[in-house]
């Protein structure tokens, strides 16, 4: 645990201090009209900085010894936390290449973690996830008229 | 006074469109309440862009009934299954489970909901009479005296929040200066952006809700290694019928827990503390304390009572002040702005259609409610039986749709996970998540405050000691954020041992 107090409060110093600069340049102080904009976060960061150094001197002073997460647990916490990262690249990766769409990387992504994680049989694990797309699409862009990012299966399919 | 006010909310609420979107609501927010990884909270987030364009009456009905649905569902998860579906259910386990397993579980089931009721009854109560005169007595608040209250809200967190102080005002702060990235819109100069397009939006508190209580959520419980391993249900009509029979006797208990419950929920801090406090006292005031914990069902009458009392409570400062008594009132009332609702004491002059019939909704929402969970008690058990491996993947990609659909970008579908982790890393180290929440929906609303306020004052910060309101609640939030100070050296002068504060609280919601 104590290491990672030590980092996050670091993480958090770091924080306060990008602000701390970023609210020096608007100007933090007072103009002809009222409080600058860089007012408010220059004290939001300034005292995020002095916190973080106090909880940083408490993870010194107190740490235990209790590990912040063990191997044997941290491996079904990357079991959930890996597809879901792959899900998120699936829908539309940063950069030009535009992705399958959510729809499609849902289904991918259920049929992927139901079956290697679940090890549930392949038939149902094939009717979830085509079933399961084909809900949501006709629930959010018919009835609810939420557009969803899509790819090049549904461009094919005139939507 | 107010009834012919209620009236007219009740004709709103009355109608075959909102009654079944209460129906719905209550439904989507049980199973959202049995289901552990979505909370009240996440599940409102959620379903928000889905009511952007529905009325805004239907809307918040929608919301509210999921935030009771979500209140009911709690109790199923932890009477069955021993786990607490919500964190103000973990004191309902106690008695629960232990009635479950000796083949008793309708009446722990009839009592938990019952108990539900009327709290939740109770406070609905408080709320159609306080409510118009707290809006009332609101609406001679300028910017210094709202500052004062924003003030209050967070400085309970630190002061009452039970949890490592330091990290709750880390949390606060954080949340604040998430809210502050992006455009300022009073001066129109771009915050924390360094260049990126991106940020100009600033972040959305629904994607980080989203993150943080969805994905981070369902990381722990994955780590804590959940098994559903239930008590079958015995529910049937005479069970409720003879349950209800022997329930009047424990009314001193009802009472004691809904004046707790209400309290509690009134103040942000919310449900969960408001459920152990109540089952604390009844253990202490109860003629067989030796009962509790083994299957008493008092033990579940109070800390139900309590949690719904608390829950519904909280819709109270919002309604009124603009201040949410928890995160799910937190986004409720960001549903509000985005409706083109302002939240606050004007609500009940401008829009009284909109706000009693909110109010005459909770009260239908509650008695379908109650009457909803009774009858479907073995479906909402059922959907803890559908394996972890497809409920999992389910949930997350509920959670896409929902964060995508805010603003129709991408890019909050990466801040969901990035929230995600830091949900994760947050809770595992104690940081509260809810504060973080509230600081981000008020945030744009507190700084406007401030800078009122100073504007008022040319700069002085004696504005808030010298309004008499104003200045009554900034020595009280003053208290309550030196108070984990002053505590240890409170004990240490009366010669008691300090002992660190228990941290109760699983989870937020």
């Amino acid at each position: 645990m104590r290491l990672a107090d030590l980092i996050t409060s670091v993480v958090l110093m770091v924080l306060g201090g990008v602000v701390l600069g970023d609210a020096l340049r608007l100007g933090a102080g007072w103009s002809s009209d009222g409080p600058q904009s860089g007012f408010v976060p220059f004290w939001l960061a300034l005292l995020l900085l002095v916190v973080s150094v106090a909880i940083f001197i408490q993870a010194l002073v107190r740490g235990g010894p209790i590990p912040f997460v063990t191997r044997e647990k941290l491996r079904p916490v990357l079991q959930v936390l890996l597809p879901v990262a792959a899900f998120v690249v699936l829908i539309d990766p940063p950069g030009p290449p535009s992705g399958l769409g959510l729809y499609v990387a849902g289904a991918i992504y259920l049929a992927c973690y139901m079956r290697w994680v679940g090890r549930h049989d392949w038939r149902v694990v094939v009717l979830l996830a085509v079933i399961v797309p084909i809900v949501t699409f006709v629930v959010f862009e018919r009835w609810f008229l939420v557009p969803m990012p899509k790819g090049p299966l549904e461009a094919w399919l005139g939507y | 006074m107010g009834f012919e006010n209620l009236f007219l909310g009740f004709q709103v609420a009355v109608t075959p469109f909102n009654l079944g979107i209460a129906v719905v609501g209550i439904l989507l927010g049980t199973i959202i309440g049995v289901l552990p990884g979505l909370g009240g909270a996440n599940g409102v987030a959620i379903l928000l862009p889905l009511t952007f364009t529905m009325p805004p009456t239907s809307a918040i009905i929608l919301l509210t009934s999921l935030y009771w649905g979500a209140l009911f569902g709690g109790a199923i998860t932890s009477v069955l299954f021993n786990i607490p579906g919500e964190p103000w259910s973990v004191a309902t386990t106690f008695d629960g489970y232990p009635l479950a397993k000796q083949g008793q579980s309708g009446q722990a089931l009839t009592a938990a909901f019952t108990s539900s009721f009327v709290g939740a009854f109770f406070s609905i109560v408080l709320i159609t009479f306080f409510a118009p005169i707290l809006a009332e007595i609101a609406l001679k608040f300028g910017p210094p005296e709202f500052f004062a209250i924003q003030l209050l809200t967070f400085s309970s967190f630190v002061g009452l929040g039970g949890g490592n102080p330091l990290k709750s005002l880390a949390s606060i702060l954080i949340g604040f200066i998430l809210a502050a990235a992006g455009l300022d819109i009073v001066t129109g100069q771009l915050r924390m952006t360094f260049g990126f397009t991106e940020l100009m939006k600033g972040f959305d508190f629904i994607v980080a809700v989203i993150g943080l209580f969805g994905i981070g959520e369902i990381l722990l419980s994955v780590e804590e290694g959940l098994r559903f391993e239930g008590a079958r249900t015995t529910m049937n009509l005479r069970v409720v019928l003879d349950t209800w029979k022997v329930l009047p006797r424990y009314w001193r208990t009802f009472v004691r827990s809904s004046v707790i419950g209400f309290w509690m929920g009134f103040k942000p801090g919310g449900a969960t503390p408001a459920s152990f406090m109540s089952y604390a006292f009844a253990k202490r005031f109860s003629k067989h304390p030796e009962r509790f914990g083994q299957g008493e069902l008092e033990g579940i009458v109070a800390p139900e009572t309590a949690a719904h009392a608390a829950g519904v409570a909280s819709i109270l400062p919002m309604i009124t002040l603009g201040i949410p008594g928890s995160p799910t009132a937190a986004v409720m009332l960001g549903g509000l702005i985005i409706w083109g609702l302002q939240p606050g004491p004007m609500l009940f002059k401008d829009k009284p259609d909109f706000v009693w019939g909110l109010i005459a909704s909770m009260y239908t929402g509650n008695v379908i409610g109650v009457l909803m969970v009774l009858a479907f008690v073995p479906f909402f058990a059922a959907i803890l039986r559908i394996p972890f491996a497809i409920l999992t993947p389910l949930i997350v990609v509920i959670c896409a749709i929902g964060a995508y659909a805010v603003h129709n970008s991408m890019i909050d579908i990466w801040y969901m996970l990035i929230f995600g982790v830091i949900g994760y890393v947050f809770k595992k180290l104690d940081y509260p998540l809810a504060p973080l929440v509230l600081a981000l929906v008020l945030g744009d609303m507190a700084e406007n405050a401030l800078r009122q306020s100073l504007i008022m004052s040319q700069g002085s910060l004696t504005i808030f000691a010298r309004r008499p309101i104003a200045a009554v609640i900034t020595a009280v939030a003053l208290f309550f954020f030196v108070l984990p100070v002053i505590t240890p050296w409170w004990r240490r002068m009366r010669g008691r041992p300090a002992s660190a504060a228990p941290s109760t609280s699983p989870r937020e919601t």
